[in-house]
């Protein structure tokens, strides 16, 4: 790296609003790509998955750029990932829209399924439960961050056995629902809300994110 | 843990620059609206609605500029509403930075764009603006204006959010056109009959002129309050109208 600033790759597979979290994450620290290519994602200090809209248009777009193999790869080589938004969701197993279920990556054991909530989609800024060991939230814990999402992981299934870390789950609630708000796993970190519109409170998760790398 | 009530600020926006009444003192450029959106998110903003008032579609490229330079600057959701006719109109306006689109006349007149363009980029892009009117032709008492209020669509209003809602908006943007600009507070009514109406947020606008005014939309079932010009002539801060909300027990970032 020339710059001697770590390299990031936000994997473009023809999802959403990418501009601000390219920016977001410059500002963290880190010489930020935007691409869909296969090599350049595999051999960057970190890779940020983003992802919004519906799970399985989100799945199928990853496919096209051989998204869940580069994931997989990177983690099996202890390579940092971050997915954000419905970037996180599609690392579990499986989600459910309108009754279709589609296969997610399968990283993390679990369903994504349809919030609970009089009003849907959860939008807007909410409080979460951080561990305190959390690398994501340090110095963060407290603050608010934005969610946009009508979907979300109810259940945390996997137990990881030591000498391994064990992974970090942060919680959020709305409305009684309550739902997985981050984990962080080894090199895999996700984020069901959207740092990179989160304000001042995202900008420093993604810098300890990127610091991490 | 509960979702905070969010403030959002409005800015008109005609060929790159900010139309409408604004009067800011600290501002070196009042009409900038990159340097107005950063203002606002330093003031504690939970995001940001641009309405692109663009008449000619030759300008129209200024305003994606503007939406990219603020995406860039500026990391809240950024709305961005006006002129936006079709699924193709949505996904230059996300590609240029904006996180939510808003639509209005195009939807009015095509309803299937709405299912168009929730198919295509996810429900949660697209916010049905609605401007209203009192009415006692419609079922429901208000009808659906077009042409800034100037002309009745001929259809009710809560009607239209009911079917909208069905269809795959995101949110809605709920705009009293009888209000709009008066500073006598939201149509608590309206509010209330949306909300009965729909199951995704719904934004009030028109008629904010005080502090109480925020908290009384909040009560009648806003999950979001939009006002324009209180915030550009100073009248109110984004602060003074959170600490209300605050004072009044409603959640606030």
């Amino acid at each position: 790296m020339s710059s001697g600033k770590p390299g990031v790759v936000i994997l473009d597979y023809g999802s959403g609003n990418l501009r601000s979290a390219v920016r977001a994450v410059e500002r963290a620290g880190a010489e930020v790509t935007l691409t869909g290519d296969f090599d350049a994602a595999l051999d960057t200090d970190g890779l940020v998955v983003p992802g919004v809209g519906a799970f399985a248009a989100c799945m199928a777009g990853l496919r096209s750029v051989r998204g869940e193999q580069v994931i997989g790869r990177r983690l099996a080589g202890g390579r940092p990932v971050l997915g954000i938004c419905v970037g996180m969701q599609i690392l579990f197993e499986t989600g459910i829209e309108h009754g279709v279920t589609t296969e997610g990556c399968g990283e993390w054991p679990g369903t994504v399924e349809r919030l609970e909530a009089p009003i849907v989609p959860h939008m807007g800024w909410n409080t979460v439960a951080a561990p305190e060991k959390s690398t994501l939230f340090e110095g963060v814990g407290d603050e608010r961050f934005y969610f946009v999402h009508s979907y979300g992981v109810r259940r945390w299934d996997l137990d990881v056995q030591p000498p391994l870390p064990s992974p970090m789950v942060t919680w959020t609630e709305y409305e009684g629902d309550r739902f997985v708000a981050a984990a962080e796993n080894g090199p895999l970190s996700a984020t069901q809300f959207h740092p990179e519109k989160s304000g001042d409170a995202g900008a420093a998760l993604l810098r300890n994110w990127v610091r991490s790398l | 843990m509960s979702l905070a009530v969010r403030v959002i600020p409005c800015l008109d926006v005609d060929a790159g620059r900010v139309v409408k009444g604004v009067n800011f003192v600290d501002l070196r450029d009042a009409g900038d609206p990159v340097e107005m959106a950063r203002v606002y998110d330093a003031e504690g903003a939970d995001e940001l609605t641009f309405l692109d008032i663009t008449a000619s579609s030759d300008e129209r490229s200024t305003t994606y500029d503007v939406v990219g330079t603020t995406a860039e600057q500026v990391f809240i959701p950024l709305t961005v509403g006006g002129g936006v006719r079709s699924a193709d109109d949505v996904d230059r306006l996300l590609r240029a930075g904006a996180d939510k689109v808003g639509v209005n006349t195009a939807a009015l007149a095509r309803p299937e764009l709405i299912a168009e363009i929730a198919h295509r980029f996810g429900n949660q892009v697209l916010v049905l603006s609605v401007d209203a009117r009192r009415s006692s032709d419609q079922p429901s008492g208000f009808e659906v204006t077009t042409h800034g209020g100037r002309r009745s669509a001929g259809q009710d209003a809560i009607a239209w959010v009911r079917v909208a809602t069905d269809l795959g908006i995101g949110e809605v943007l709920l705009n009293s056109m009888d209000a709009d600009g008066t500073r006598d507070g939201f149509d608590l009514e309206m509010i209330a009959a949306a909300r009965q109406a729909t199951h995704v947020p719904l934004i009030a606008s028109g008629g904010a002129g005080t502090t109480e005014h925020f908290c009384d939309a909040a009560d009648a079932g806003a999950d979001a309050l939009l006002a324009a010009s209180v915030f550009h002539f100073g009248v109110l801060t984004i602060g003074d109208v959170k600490d209300a909300l605050r004072t009044s027990g409603h959640t606030v970032r």
